[in-house]
């Protein structure tokens, strides 16, 4: 059968390191299928996509269909699946409150410096660059949330600080 | 009528702002979880359900139902278990309120509920917080740490009987899994599809049990009325309307979130009832660089618009309605001042609503996305005074009102749409007569400019 040929030929990408982080949230629901999202989350934490592998692996782990896990991914628009995401995924927001105070020009401002379009990723693999809808940062706007890091009162020349801070600056 | 604000004392905010305020040790000097530890020992959970239905409290996160009505559509004496969610995927264009609480004060939140657990007769308890506040985050996670340490969660919640676990759970950077079924079935590991009801989630919720879904702004006022009483609560803010039977009134104290175009952004608590110009004035310092405002979004984009001469609009449950506006939403006040073009507005909230629809009910599939592609062709310079008939036809006709929808997303989408046309009509048309000089008038069919762009979450 060719799934199965399929299988036995790929190489696991979870490794037991991310098949632990993943169980221990089994005793906290009483379905394995609520582990979805935590399992997603750990290993995109890890590999910074979510290959159509580690899904087949995660349905195993979860005893779910292939299909049920990449339904719930794809849904979320939020999990990688063909390239890792740059080593710093960050979010402009562009919602109302950042845009009245000029989100957008800040977002279009450092597409243009890192030469990429929103959703891509750098060259050098060193940032991606999206689009967010409301932070929940609004007192703040414009906002960027960059990993971790919340990002308040975003201008052209503070973009830019963060753009060269993680080697996104484009060269010409 | 304006609230007097001359003895406005935070309380939901009163720890905010020192540095250690997000400790364990820092929320018991102020006497955190002494009220816990009062209700474990001398309340029953129906006595604290028939607190928390006196005081009249109403939920913050949106719709304002009232808690204890909800708390008590439980089934009574159900084998269990019963689960408890709190909803913490704050998400409403606006709003932050529940940030600032989870960062600055999250035992305060935790308190909360566990209360609200402990009424409900839940056992367990899913935190479900959005994606985008990883600090919050972090913090929830240490505060839950120490709470397990200090034995205030666990087997015997202080040593009750009582036992509880909170478990956090992170999502994914999804609007729609606020709406408490879209919580439910995400948790659940699917997509986030609201349900149909009934049933409700009381009767039947998440993993086919039933289950309370409040917003973390509720469960801190539940705290809040624990330690300080009924009468305190109700002394603040708007009392039920006499004339109006199902009215249950706007009682206690609000977080207000307040930003845009105007001096001071910030989260301020006041009582339920300040008006806009209060809130702009008294908290914000006003409209910024001296200009002066045009509209306001009153309580997160899915509520519409309030014009600048409608600023005397109370911020209670029932004021926003009767400016022709959806509701109180989550108070999230949001300024544009007189430079802001409400094709520009609406243009950024049609994008927002046909990004974040679930695609699950085609009104709202379809109705976001072509009120969005019109807005694009209006911005453009190729918008004719027909599409204006054609967005509201879309704004009349999708959402949980005329019918047709599943949620209340699509009436979040409408009424931007309805309330912008219909009180600034004359500025739409007059951009497209400029914009659009040779073609404004035309009335046969036109293609979209493109099909719509991607690029983030």
């Amino acid at each position: 059968m060719p799934s199965t040929e399929k299988k036995s030929n790929s190489t696991p990408v979870l490794n037991n390191e991310m098949r632990d982080e993943i169980r221990k949230y089994f005793a906290r629901y009483p379905t394995r299928q609520a582990v979805t999202l935590p399992a997603l989350h750990v290993v995109n934490k890890y590999l910074r996509h979510v290959p159509l592998q580690a899904v087949v692996e995660i349905a195993e782990l979860l005893e779910l269909s292939p299909a049920q896990v990449q339904d719930t991914l794809s849904f979320y628009g939020f999990f990688p699946q063909q390239a890792p995401h740059g080593e710093v995924r960050a979010w402009v927001c562009r919602s109302i409150s950042c845009a009245l105070r000029g989100g957008e020009e800040v977002l279009a401002h450092m597409c243009a410096k890192a030469k990429i379009q929103p959703g891509e990723t750098t060259a050098n693999g060193k940032l991606t660059l999206e689009f967010g809808e409301c932070l929940g940062a609004c007192e703040l706007a414009p906002c960027m949330l960059a990993g971790d890091q919340l990002v308040g009162h975003l201008t052209a020349e503070s973009s830019e600080e963060f753009l060269a801070s993680c080697g996104a600056l484009g060269t010409s | 009528m304006e609230i007097d604000l001359t003895n406005n004392t935070p309380v939901l905010l009163s720890r905010i702002g020192r540095p250690e305020s997000h400790t364990l040790s820092d929320y018991r000097a102020d006497g955190g979880y002494e009220g816990l530890a009062r209700v474990l020992r001398d309340m029953k959970p129906e006595d604290l359900i028939q607190l928390i239905k006196d005081s009249s409290l109403r939920g913050r996160g949106g719709a304002g139902f009232p808690t204890g009505l909800k708390w008590s559509f439980l089934p009574k004496d159900h084998p269990g278990p019963i689960y408890f969610c709190l909803n913490a995927d704050e998400s409403e264009p606006g709003t932050f309120n529940n940030r600032i609480l989870m960062e600055e004060d999250p035992h305060q939140v935790i308190e909360g509920l566990i209360l609200a657990c402990y009424a409900t007769r839940s056992v367990t308890a899913y935190y479900y917080m959005r994606y985008e506040y990883p600090r919050a985050w972090e913090r929830l996670l240490k505060a839950l740490d120490e709470c397990y340490s200090a034995g205030i969660l666990g087997k015997s919640v202080l040593g009750s009987g009582f036992c509880l676990d909170i478990f956090p759970h992170r999502g994914a950077a999804a609007y729609i899994c606020g709406e408490e079924t879209g919580l439910i079935e995400s948790l659940e590991g699917k997509r986030a599809w609201p349900r149909i009801k009934p049933p409700f989630p009381a009767v039947e919720g998440v993993f086919r049990k039933p289950t309370v879904v409040n917003n973390v702004e509720t469960v801190a006022c539940v705290k809040q009325i624990v330690d300080r009483g009924v009468d305190w609560f109700k002394s603040l803010g708007v009392p039920a309307d006499p004339k109006n039977p199902r009215d249950p009134g706007s009682y206690g104290p609000k977080l207000y979130c307040l930003s845009g175009h105007v001096e001071r952004p910030g989260c301020y608590e006041a009582p339920l009832g300040i008006t806009v110009h209060q809130l702009v004035d008294h908290f914000g310092g006003g409209v910024w660089k001296n200009r002066h405002a045009k509209a306001a979004i009153p309580g997160g984009i899915s509520m519409g618009l309030l014009k600048a001469d409608e600023f005397d609009c109370p911020l209670d449950f029932a004021g926003p309605g009767r400016y022709g506006c959806l509701g109180l939403g989550t108070a999230a006040v949001v300024v544009m001042d007189e430079t802001v073009s409400m094709v520009d507005f609406l243009h950024n909230s049609a994008r927002f609503f046909a990004h974040e629809s679930c695609g699950q009910c085609t009104p709202c599939r379809e109705g976001t996305a072509w009120a969005l592609r019109m807005l694009e062709r209006i911005r453009a310079g190729r918008g004719r005074l027909k599409d204006l008939d054609l967005l509201l036809e879309i704004g009349d006709t999708i959402g949980i009102m005329p019918g047709t929808t599943i949620c209340g997303l699509a009436d979040g989408a409408a009424w931007p749409l309805k309330n912008a046309i219909r009180k600034f009509r004359s500025e739409f048309e007059e951009y497209m007569q400029r914009t659009n000089p040779s073609g404004y008038q035309q009335t046969d069919a036109v293609p979209a400019l493109s099909s719509l762009s991607h690029g983030g979450h």
